[in-house]
């Protein structure tokens, strides 16, 4: 009786044709790996030696500081950072609402012929330079926004009211609100996008026996829907907030670039990222450089905390 | 076949590097490169020698420069005589511009607004707030000014017309100059901030009221409300380019210690008050006195050939006065590893 071998040896030429390359092809594969993470190591370490001398100096104080004066060389990081967290906020909040809506009526009630076109526009929606939202949002939003937005509210609010101090500012659509509405805009089709990839993930079975038992389409996208991607959607919103945290361009042109905190809801403002942009050029002092570099490290910490906290509720989502 | 593409395709980088490494190289103020570039593509037109210029922003020009990275920098804002020194650098400026005040006012023309250096300063402090302030009525009499707010507007990116512009309010106005000062970026006390010429342009233009800075070419192709500023003789000249150059005229260059001036309030009825220069860096002991003689070779041939490309840009010319001075100079100055002067202008 012979020994039937457990592990059969594999057919010896193709494992001599293929075997040689294995370990390289690894090693590449590997390298890869590590040089993406040595680049993210690198980032982090060079941001905290650039951002030290201005951290070192004020200490907690540049967290909580308003001041941002380059000639006396004192620098607070408070305002940037309520600018970015605010103008973030309120985006999200005009953002979600339109883009659940467009991704509802991508998957649930748009005719097969249109649901196509609309999602390719939706994606390219999502690929225009953000140079050319702010430049609209400079000559064509900001103007009409003054016009037919700020000037009336301003107007017709009564005096003494919360509303009065809410809507308070210079009438000319650069401020913290016009700030939102573009970041808004701009991270809308993205979201939107996202969510009817998610949505689509849902099981036809699953739908359509809802729709068997008599649910309304309404009641299919509440109980059925939603619940089955629940924790991916709140990854696809960390997403978009991740994004609108670093928007640069677009916002440097419209939020009027005021450092300190806004004081009302049309009130100048700036975000972390508009003033590195605006300053980091023409900056020739070391601690100016070392402040904007600060700065750069705590946009850093902001939005890789933000999109942590996606990947682990999108991977969560994914083992459900 | 594929490998005589190789090679030709190989012989073609070679030939585009070299032809990249003879290219004098620069980096710096964004104010002055297009001037740069219109006078580097007639150079390498007329002589073969190219220039890689690089509108990186002053700041960066001075670093790249101190990090030995480039042939030259350029920033739109002199450096003090101290830090030339300490880094073994001579400045010399190769054009001027102009800082102009413009409006926003409704039945107020291009010219028609008179103003002090020091009112100006209130305005910017924010103690001045409305137009018909009797400060501002004083010296516009038969001007009709409106009760509007005012709204103060600056560059939120840091500039050499911000510099120009804080630096003239120092000088005119203690109070600026204890509770602002003078920088590229300053803690504006009020207003709001547009990025770059454009964007305070913007701003001014759909704000009823407004008043900010710009820079002299920005002003004049936008046919802007420019403001006149009362200059050190008592007179308030237009913004023009032979106003600027008279400020440069009056200016004392010889009593400048490494040529750091500011053409700010300078003598003369017709000299504009918030006038600069931009400024070429270039190290005082140059360690290949080839590079050093390209550089100094291209901006003499643009102090000969170059004020008609200058001034159709909207730049105004140094005078030949200063020019000449450059030239005596750069003689003086500039060396090679024998000691001996790089260039010589002929």
């Amino acid at each position: 009786m012979a020994d039937i071998p457990l592990t059969a040896p594999r057919p010896s030429r193709a494992a001599s044709k293929g075997a040689w390359f294995d370990p390289i092809f690894q090693f590449a594969c590997l390298s890869a790996a590590t040089l993406l993470l040595a680049a993210l190591g690198g980032i982090i370490v060079s941001l905290v030696i650039g951002g030290w001398p201005a951290l070192h100096k004020f200490g907690l104080g540049f967290f909580t500081s308003t001041t941002w004066n380059p000639v006396t060389e004192v620098y607070g990081a408070a305002g940037p950072i309520a600018g970015t967290v605010i103008t973030s906020a309120l985006a999200l909040c005009m953002a979600l609402p339109i883009a659940l809506g467009v991704s509802v009526f991508l998957v649930e009630f748009c005719p097969k012929r249109l649901a196509q076109p609309i999602a390719i526009a939706v994606e390219l929606l999502a690929g225009i330079p953000s140079i050319v939202y702010g430049m609209w949002g400079l000559f064509v939003l900001a103007p009409w926004f003054a016009l037919h937005v700020q000037l009336p509210l301003m107007m017709n609010v009564p005096t003494g009211s919360i509303w009065e101090k809410l809507f308070y500012g210079v009438p000319n659509g650069a401020n913290i609100f016009t700030a939102s509405l573009i970041l808004g805009v701009m991270i809308l089709p993205y979201m939107a996008a996202v969510f009817r990839e998610l949505f689509l993930t849902v099981p036809a079975q699953v739908r359509e026996s809802a729709y068997g038992i008599g649910c309304t389409p309404f009641e299919v996208i509440r109980s059925v829907t939603i619940p089955y991607v629940r924790s991916g959607m709140v990854g696809v919103v960390m997403l978009g907030l991740g994004r609108a945290l670093g928007e640069t361009m677009a916002v440097t042109f419209i939020i009027g670039n005021a450092h300190g905190l806004p004081q009302s809801l049309f009130d100048s403002g700036s975000t972390l990222a508009s003033t590195i942009a605006n300053e980091f050029t023409e900056a020739t002092g070391e601690l100016h450089t070392a402040a904007l570099t600060a700065l750069g490290l705590v946009l850093f910490v902001i939005t890789f905390g933000v999109l942590a906290i996606a990947r682990a509720l999108l991977l969560r989502q994914r083992y459900d | 076949m594929l490998k005589t593409l190789t090679a030709a395709l190989g012989v073609a980088l070679l030939a585009g590097t070299a032809v990249q490494a003879g290219d004098i190289s620069g980096a710096g103020a964004t104010f002055p490169a297009p001037i740069y570039a219109k006078w580097a593509e007639t150079y390498r037109a007329q002589t073969g020698a190219g220039l890689n210029y690089q509108a990186i922003g002053s700041g960066g020009g001075i670093k790249q420069i101190k990090a030995k990275t480039v042939a030259f920098g350029a920033s739109d804002k002199p450096l003090k005589p101290e830090e030339l020194n300490g880094a073994g650098l001579m400045q010399f400026p190769t054009v001027m511009g102009g800082v102009v005040p413009v409006v926003n006012l409704p039945g107020v023309n291009p010219g028609q607004l008179h103003l002090t250096g020091s009112v100006l300063a209130d305005i910017y402090m924010g103690a001045i707030t409305k137009w018909n302030d009797p400060r501002i009525a004083g010296a516009n009499k038969g001007v009709k000014l409106p009760a509007l707010p005012i709204t103060v507007v600056h560059r939120s990116d840091g500039s050499g017309t911000s510099f120009l512009f804080t630096s003239y309010l120092s000088m005119k106005s203690p109070a600026w100059q204890s509770k602002v000062g003078a920088s590229d970026s300053v803690q504006w006390p009020v207003g709001l901030g547009g990025k770059g010429n454009d964007g305070v342009s913007a701003f001014v233009k759909q704000t009823i009221g407004a008043i900010g800075y710009v820079e002299y070419a920005y002003a004049k192709q936008n046919k802007a409300t420019y403001v006149l500023v009362q200059n050190k003789a008592g007179q308030f000249p237009a913004p023009t380019a032979a106003n600027f150059a008279a400020a440069a005229a009056g200016a004392d260059w010889a009593k400048a210690p490494g040529n750091y001036l500011l053409l700010l309030d300078e003598p003369g009825a017709k000299s504009w008050p918030i006038t600069g220069a931009t400024f070429i860096l270039v190290y005082k002991k140059q360690d290949d006195a080839a590079q050093g003689q390209s550089v100094l070779k291209f901006f003499d041939w643009a102090y000969k050939n170059g004020d008609g490309a200058a001034g159709a840009l909207d730049y105004v010319p140094m005078p030949a006065s200063v020019k000449a001075m450059m030239r005596k100079q750069w003689a003086a100055m500039v060396k090679g590893p024998d000691g001996k002067p790089v260039y010589v202008s002929k």
